[in-house]
């Protein structure tokens, strides 16, 4: 995964202002959102009342339990869904009056698995994300052709994920961690300011982890790329990201960096279980641990 | 593209020599020249062998060649809009909702003879559109669309339609019937000119329209999600989609009746040659699906020579075990 000067430059270039820290990638005020309406009494909703600003140029994980409103946040921050209510800004614009198209241009969204029927190449999937590049207004927008500046990009995007030597091959004979590799070249080519990861290794072997780790950690160093990611992994996040911003049912509980957030009181008031947390011995993040089983003494005879 | 067009040329020349009676290529050639230099197809300047093959023979190959295209670009977008390789206008029920409401028309009496200029491709169209809805709604679970669901509603569809056109042709005059019997196993009959030319607007339009899409399916095929975040308008993509396959397949079910599989053959096929991606998918599986169809109909008029068989027949016998094999061995990869 050697990547030349030169291509790093041009990356840098189209990272635009998403370099500059101090800048604000998403503001959140009061967000709700549901699936369904209320019903007998339920509000049913799956996010209720969320604040929060996303830095630009940082890596948010998002984490908390299943069913805790992770996915749906991140969907509502691709604009994939629609708020309820409450307002999100992206670089200080109206998400909501944003056209699909021009978020699509500042935000790149990877969803958690992405099943192909078609026989596509890596390098066809690739360059689906030049799409809302595309100069359009023309009779044929939906038709029109890759320019040679799309293919140079996608060419740079599977560099960056070590995918080059892939590119004639079908997604659909690639392994788990090819394939995830795949769609964040894809998401890479849309030459975004913000990329949205939705449980990116989940499914994946140790190396393929640590390579997913690596391509989002470089994102960030080199081309200045905010990140937020979902995950289930809380030792991933705790050691990949510089905030954390805990969920549980539908409502922030806890926003700061690993320290902060990776804390035995607050594991234990989110996923209602005793933890063990240590210090990461090459980091020193914090590190979270399952005890030791040990049966109850009163139900242990039973079971 | 350039040769499959040159292959389509060559494929109608030699399909020309095939009938009740063979004419050398030698022969065919020299008539289409005379066409060419006299422009006209009356039996003065070409005989009586001229008029069997720029009136009968030709207008009927080129009426294959467009109900094939039409039937092949249908299945490629239900096939990217759904996400699955194994939809198909017949295989769904589109065209037994389409033949269905072509069907009622001609009960009701409120269809001509002049088929390209009736009401028969509208109702189609309403029938076609009709069954993608209903079998879309009966397989939809939590945005997904699994495979079983999808060719389960389609099985069902297919046959409460068919208990349908069964009645509405047993409730009609003999005659009628079993002039509609014969169409409805999907038949193809040599149409005028002009007629040829209204629906050969009508169809290409559709399909210009539809390979305008092209790009936009592309994307479809990530997700709706994905496509979503990709920028597209999704909703507004599909419903267009639809709607113009609809449109396309009632007119192609009003003029030539239920021929099966051939959405599913090509596209497949297709694909194996050249990829997945629409932009060439969509033309090239037109073409090939033209020409398939020129073939099949050819192996119509010829195997039981005078007599003819429906088109319809020869297709599903050729399609039907196909789609068996996909669904055999293949589905791991698509379910």
């Amino acid at each position: 995964m050697s990547l030349s000067p030169a291509h790093t430059q041009s990356m840098l270039d189209q990272a635009g202002p998403g370099a500059s820290a101090s800048r604000k990638a998403y503001e959140v005020q009061a967000l709700r959102f549901r699936y369904q309406p209320p019903s007998r009494g339920e509000a049913n909703w799956v996010l209720d009342g969320l604040t929060f600003n996303v830095q630009a140029g940082e890596i948010l994980g998002i984490v908390g339990p299943n069913g805790s409103g992770k996915t749906s946040l991140l969907k509502l921050l691709a604009k994939v869904l629609r708020p309820h209510d409450g307002g999100m800004a992206l670089f200080g614009r109206d998400l909501g009056m944003m056209p699909q198209v021009e978020v699509a241009r500042t935000v790149a969204f990877v969803p958690q698995e992405s099943p192909q029927v078609f026989s596509f190449t890596v390098m066809e999937t690739v360059l689906m994300g030049r799409y809302p590049h595309h100069r359009r207004a023309t009779w044929s927008a939906g038709f029109g052709w890759e320019s040679a500046e799309d293919l140079s990009i996608a060419d740079q995007a599977m560099q960056y994920t070590d995918l080059t030597h892939l590119a004639g091959r079908s997604v659909m004979d690639l392994s788990g961690g090819e394939r995830q590799r795949c769609m964040i070249a894809r998401a890479l080519a849309q030459a975004p300011q913000v990329l949205l990861l939705d449980e990116p290794t989940a499914f994946l072997d140790l190396q393929h982890q640590m390579e997913i780790c690596a391509i989002v950690r470089r994102l960030k160093d080199e081309r200045g790329l905010t990140v937020v990611l979902v995950s289930h992994d809380l030792n991933l996040a705790s050691q990949y990201c510089d905030r954390i911003l805990m969920l549980k049912a539908g409502a922030l509980f806890r926003l700061g960096t690993p320290h902060d957030v990776m804390d035995a009181d607050v594991l234990k008031a989110v996923y209602g279980c005793d933890v063990l947390i240590d210090r990461h011995p090459d980091s020193g993040v914090p590190r979270v641990t399952l005890p030791q089983y040990r049966a109850a003494k009163n139900v242990g005879g039973r079971l | 593209m350039v040769p499959l067009l040159l292959l389509s040329v060559a494929l109608v020349l030699t399909c020309l020599q095939f009938g009740t009676q063979w004419i050398g290529f030698g022969q065919v050639l020299d008539i289409v020249r005379t066409v060419v230099r006299e422009g006209s197809v009356e039996s003065e300047q070409i005989g009586t062998t001229g008029v069997i093959l720029m009136q009968v023979r030709l207008p009927r190959l080129l009426l294959g060649l467009l109900v094939g295209a039409c039937l092949a670009s249908v299945g490629v977008v239900l096939q990217a809009l759904l996400r699955n390789p194994l939809a198909d206008p017949y295989v769904l029920g589109v065209s037994s909702g389409a033949a269905l409401g072509v069907a009622l028309a001609i009960l009701l009496g409120i269809g001509s003879t002049f088929l390209a200029l009736s009401v028969l491709p509208l109702c189609g169209f309403f029938g076609g559109l009709l069954s993608l809805v209903v079998v879309y709604r009966m397989a939809v679970s939590y945005g997904r669309l699994p495979i079983h669901s999808l060719l389960l509603a389609g099985v069902i569809l297919n046959s409460i339609f068919s208990a349908l056109i069964m009645f509405i042709t047993s409730i009609m005059e003999p005659n009628r019937s079993a002039g509609t019997m014969t169409w409805l196993m999907g038949t193809l009959t040599a149409p005028s000119y002009p007629a040829l030319a209204i629906l050969a607007c009508y169809l290409l339009g559709g399909l210009f329209l539809l390979l305008q899409q092209a790009r936009r399916l592309n994307v479809l095929t990530l997700g709706e999600e994905s496509a979503r975040s990709l920028g597209i308008e999704t909703e507004q993509v599909k419903r267009r989609v639809y709607l113009l396959s609809a449109l396309i397949t009632g007119a192609v079910v009003s003029v030539s009746g239920m021929i099966g599989f051939v959405g599913m053959v090509i596209p497949h096929a297709v694909r194996l040659m050249l990829g997945a991606d629409h932009r060439l998918l969509l033309p090239a599986s037109a073409l090939a699906g033209g020409m398939y169809l020129m073939i099949a109909d050819t192996a119509a008029r010829t195997l039981l020579s005078p007599a003819e068989v429906p088109v319809g027949i020869i297709t599903a016998l050729a399609g039907g075990p196909f789609f068996i094999y996909l669904l055999m061995w293949k589905k791991d990869r698509f379910a």
